[in-house]
């Protein structure tokens, strides 16, 4: 959009979208993320698009980690100036034409998108590459199915064919949606969670798993040659040169996510070498990650949305007093089924707080799991609950936010 | 297939979870961890079974559990299991069964899959087709007296609606959510029951859990220390039930 006119339409719109976002932060009713938006899309059916023009754009998605892969690739690319970003997690195109609205010119825009959104998105902002973390159940009571999902990313990569896809190899559901791609840049990003994945997304046959290879006992899909590969401590680049990152983000996923990054940055021009100190300074997202000391007590915020992000979160979380907080909220899915889905046994042995809307769901989930716990009506009673030192915080999406509000929106 | 070569004895329970690799969508696991907790905690042996539907299905398990699931894979589970026989030949036997969502309607005569009609196993005399709209959200209801155990609570998301035959009995009167038709929830005869309850159904409703011990062993299961699973019934009762 640098030095082109935009209509006069979008003009008004990007306008009164900035003034509704400033008047909903001032009002303390929200973060101005998607009011901003949504006013101008009323207003210019086309914002997206029109804001879009002319920028050079990357989109991240996937299940788990858009957020941190937006930012870390956010970071990297920094090197080139401003980037236009979703910084907050509004992922859906009202976020999109705020953020963009918002951020003015500039020429490169990286924007977290919701996995459901990725065709929408891709029509209207006609990016240069997409990057594709992985798929795993989510909000079972409204979300689609994973197979379904998969197969609606492959016919939308198929329908744009100009664009680079960065996908994760590791996840046979990515890595068949974006097989269907003409220029795909493969990265090992792991895969804990394998349940949603057993079975070939293209003959129905068994999915075989050993060591880090993975194969369909029924037809050609197997794992890509991947170019990049997260390691212990660092990423092998396409060139097969090891570079160590001191991430300040914890557990191999954000590693991964790191890699992630990298790819998209490299793509537009950034050295790897230039990238990689850029992706150290990123410290928390959102308040995920984010450590608070209050009262001698060094709190952890970690947020997990669904099974395959509770496992991520295990990883990451020092054996240390742990309070696990749950809803079934709206932005949540009001289905706590997937509690089954998780194991919470590498909690044992640790003391257990659970919290929360739902937390008679996750009693009870604890007790089958043999796990003990004590229940606390809120985050101030943990806190106070608790002795001095480290003190992990594992919750859902609208209990990380009520926990991040009672510290004071924590970044 | 992960079997354990563990003696057949007396007070030996096999739980036998059909299909996880197709019928495993909710949660579907919590079914089998509660069951083989609340047997064990009456001091009886238990063998859990996971067979895939690439393998034979065991004749000898006491209580088959069915989850819900896709409906391709719905489909699927319904021919294999049907070509199998097994699991026939396990209920003429006095087997019980215990299938949610997908898994229930596939129990029987027929039932809707992308639009087409399927055969079901014929262990329940019931058949499905699709309603005007997606049945989403917290179901509840008075059980069937005959069953003596309290109100059903669970949660519901499926796009069938059921019709019980004159052979099935309705597992509930329902007085939140649709359950089979906005009516009755789910059936039973015999040892077979299903319910649109779905994914982890028993951890809300830990008597339905012991009637099955029940049905399986023959013995009224011993009570046991329910404080959790009271307090979360009693809890997603009263937010049904102030909407």
């Amino acid at each position: 959009m640098t030095g082109k006119a935009l209509p006069l339409r979008t003009k008004m719109a990007t306008s009164l979208s900035r003034g509704a976002a400033a008047l909903s932060r001032a009002t303390g009713r929200g973060d101005g993320s998607v009011i901003g938006g949504k006013i101008g899309l009323m207003i210019d059916p086309d914002l997206l698009a029109n804001l879009a023009s002319g920028r050079e754009i990357a989109l991240i998605s996937g299940t788990n980690g858009k957020t941190t892969t937006t930012r870390l690739t956010t970071a990297a690319m920094g090197a080139l100036g401003q980037i236009a970003t979703n910084s907050l997690g509004a992922n859906m195109p009202t976020g999109h034409a705020s953020a963009l609205a918002k951020a003015g010119e500039t020429r490169y825009a990286v924007l977290e998108v919701d996995e459901h959104y990725l065709d929408q998105v891709m029509t209207a902002t006609h990016p240069r590459i997409v990057a594709l973390l992985n798929l795993s159940r989510d909000q079972l009571d409204r979300a689609k199915e994973v197979a379904m999902m998969a197969a609606g990313w492959r016919m939308t990569l198929a329908q744009h064919p100009g664009v680079h896809i960065v996908a994760n190899a590791d996840d046979p559901m990515v890595a068949w949606a974006a097989s269907s791609a003409s220029s795909v840049t493969w990265v090992a990003a792991g895969q804990r969670w394998h349940d949603d994945s057993w079975v070939c997304p293209d003959c129905g046959s068994r999915i075989e798993r050993e060591n880090d290879q993975w194969w369909c006992t029924g037809c050609p899909l197997r794992r890509p040659t991947p170019q990049w590969v997260a390691v212990s401590g660092g990423v092998i680049d396409p060139a097969g040169t090891y570079r160590g990152i001191q991430l300040q983000l914890p557990g191999r996923v954000n590693l991964a996510n790191a890699a992630t990054a990298l790819a998209v940055a490299t793509f537009f021009g950034v050295p790897a070498i230039t990238a990689v100190p850029r992706l150290a300074e990123v410290a928390s997202i959102a308040g995920r990650y984010a450590t608070v000391v209050r009262e001698g007590r060094t709190i952890r915020l970690l947020l997990a949305k669904n099974p395959a992000g509770w496992l991520e979160a295990f990883d990451m979380a020092e054996p240390a007093p742990t309070l696990l907080s749950i809803n079934a909220r709206d932005p949540d899915g009001l289905d706590t089924s997937w509690l089954y889905d998780v194991d919470f046994s590498p909690l044992r042995g640790r003391r257990v707080l659970i919290t929360g809307d739902r937390a008679m769901d996750l009693a009870v989930r604890l007790e089958v799991n043999d796990v003990q716990f004590e229940y606390v009506v809120s985050f101030g009673q943990a806190l106070a609950t608790m002795p001095p030192g480290w003190f992990e915080v594992i919750a859902n999406y609208t209990a990380f936010q009520d926990i991040r509000a009672e510290l004071d929106r924590v970044n | 297939m992960s079997t354990e070569s563990t003696p057949t004895t007396e007070s030996h329970l096999r739980l036998v979870w059909i299909y996880p690799d197709l019928l495993s969508t909710y949660g579907d696991r919590g079914n089998l961890l509660i069951l083989a907790r609340r047997a064990a905690l009456r001091g009886l042996g238990v063998e859990c079974v996971e067979v895939r539907s690439d393998s034979v299905l065991p004749e000898q398990g006491d209580i088959y559990l069915l989850g819900g699931g896709e409906d391709g894979p719905q489909a699927m589970a319904a021919q294999r299991l049907a070509a199998d026989g097994g699991l026939h030949r396990a209920v003429v036997r006095g087997a019980v069964v215990f299938a949610v969502c997908a898994g229930y309607q596939l129990l029987g005569e027929s039932f809707f899959a992308k639009g087409v009609q399927y055969a079901g196993l014929n262990l329940l005399d019931i058949r499905s087709d699709r309603g005007p709209s997606r049945a989403v959200g917290e179901l509840a209801g008075e059980v069937n007296s005959a069953l003596g155990i309290p109100t059903l609570t669970g949660f519901e998301n499926h796009g069938g609606r059921t019709h019980l035959g004159p052979q099935a009995h309705p597992l509930a009167k329902v007085s939140v959510g649709v359950g089979n038709d906005g009516t009755t929830e789910g059936a039973w005869r015999g040892r077979v029951l299903g319910t649109y309850s779905h994914g982890p159904a028993l951890a809300r409703n830990p008597a339905l859990a012991d009637l099955l011990l029940l049905w399986a062993t023959g013995i009224t299961p011993a009570p046991i220390d329910d404080t959790w699973p009271e307090r979360l019934r009693r809890e997603r009762l009263t937010a049904v039930t102030s909407r």
